[in-house]
């Protein structure tokens, strides 16, 4: 298994910064993101989606996944700017037309999370975006199996 | 290796800002009440609190939605991630923060009403969370 992600994040991120660990991505650690996109939902880190996909988040926050997650237009602008210069240049399986706004909906997260999920965990984590429920070290970027 | 990175990642997440505490409940509920011309009413903020609205997002109807219909228990944001207490009798960072108090009703308003609140509703809100 995590041979297996070794091999995706190769692919997928080939710039991306990915230290040692095969089943680690960078945390976020721009003051401004981590401060406000923790509110609802651990801090996604950067690397996760493509940079079109940071922008067309960024870009409608007052539609956010069915809430209003609007920012005053300099810390927007400021977080969009961190999270597109630490976005994931490619994405193993998304076209490069297409505009991916989840994590959780990315070829490879369903994937991993198909049949390795147990009804249990799911009903514990409530939504896939739940990172943190499944992956303790989640927030410090390890999403390793514990 | 995975110890080596931890004690920086540590150290970075350390040096998020802490909160900017310039107000206080009472500061807020004058000030909403300044702006409103009216003085605040703790029971019409619990009706609207408690109440369901039409004109937000489906997703959201109430602030009960996320927050229980108790402001001294946390609540529950849409994603799972637990949403500490409303009121300042069991959490006592809320309403001292007056960017953050605004940001919030900016968003939840909207969500709920598909809106912005009154400063009147906002007076008997900051009035009603502050009364326990
Ligand atoms: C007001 C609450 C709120 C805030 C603040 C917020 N989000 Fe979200 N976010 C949500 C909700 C609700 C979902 C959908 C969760 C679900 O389906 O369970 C979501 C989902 C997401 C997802 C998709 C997760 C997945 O399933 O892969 C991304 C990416 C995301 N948010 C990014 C951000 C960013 C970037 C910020 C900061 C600018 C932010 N969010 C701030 C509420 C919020
Ligand atoms: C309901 C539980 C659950 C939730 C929620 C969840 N995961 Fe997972 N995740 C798992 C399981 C189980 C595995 C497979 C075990 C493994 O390989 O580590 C896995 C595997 C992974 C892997 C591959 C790790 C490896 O070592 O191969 C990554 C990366 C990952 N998840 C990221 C995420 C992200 C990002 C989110 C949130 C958007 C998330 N997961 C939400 C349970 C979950
Ligand atoms: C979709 C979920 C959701 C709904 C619905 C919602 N809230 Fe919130 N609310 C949140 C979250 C998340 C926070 C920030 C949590 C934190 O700071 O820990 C918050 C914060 C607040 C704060 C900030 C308090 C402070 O000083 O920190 C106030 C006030 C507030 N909400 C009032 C309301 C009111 C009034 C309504 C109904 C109109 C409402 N909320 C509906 C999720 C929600």
């Amino acid at each position: 298994m995590i041979r297996r992600f070794t091999l995706i994040l190769a692919l997928a991120f080939p710039a991306a910064p990915v230290l040692a660990d095969d089943d680690y991505m960078p945390p976020v650690t721009h003051p401004a993101t981590a401060e406000e996109c923790s509110a609802c939902h651990m801090a996604y880190p950067a690397g996760f989606l493509p940079a079109r996909s940071w922008q067309a988040i960024m870009g409608n926050l007052e539609n956010h996944f069915g809430e209003d997650a609007r920012l005053d237009e300099a810390t927007r602008a400021e977080i969009e700017a961190y999270l597109v210069s630490n976005a994931a240049p490619r994405v193993r399986g998304v076209a490069e037309t297409a505009t991916p706004l989840r994590i959780s909906e990315l070829p490879w997260f369903k994937r991993e999370h198909e049949r390795e999920v147990s009804a249990r965990m799911m009903e514990r984590a409530k939504s896939m975006s739940n990172c943190v429920a499944c992956h303790k070290g989640a927030e410090r970027g390890y999403f390793e199996d514990d | 290796m995975t110890r080596f990175l931890a004690l920086p990642l540590i150290l970075a997440a350390a040096a998020v800002p802490a909160l900017a505490q310039d107000t206080s409940p009472a500061q807020l509920r004058s000030g909403y009440e300044a702006e409103s011309g009216a003085a605040a009413d703790p029971a019409a903020g619990k009706a609207f609190f408690l109440a369901e609205h039409s004109g937000g997002k489906p997703e959201t109807p109430s602030c009960v939605t996320c927050h229980t219909s108790d402001p001294r228990a946390a609540g529950q944001a849409r994603t799972g991630k637990t949403i500490e207490p409303l009121a300042p009798a069991a959490n006592p960072e809320r309403l001292t923060d007056s960017a953050k108090v605004e940001k919030w009703f900016g968003r939840n308003c909207n969500s709920v009403l598909g809106r912005d609140c009154t400063a009147a509703e906002k007076a008997n809100i900051v009035a009603w969370l502050a009364s326990f």
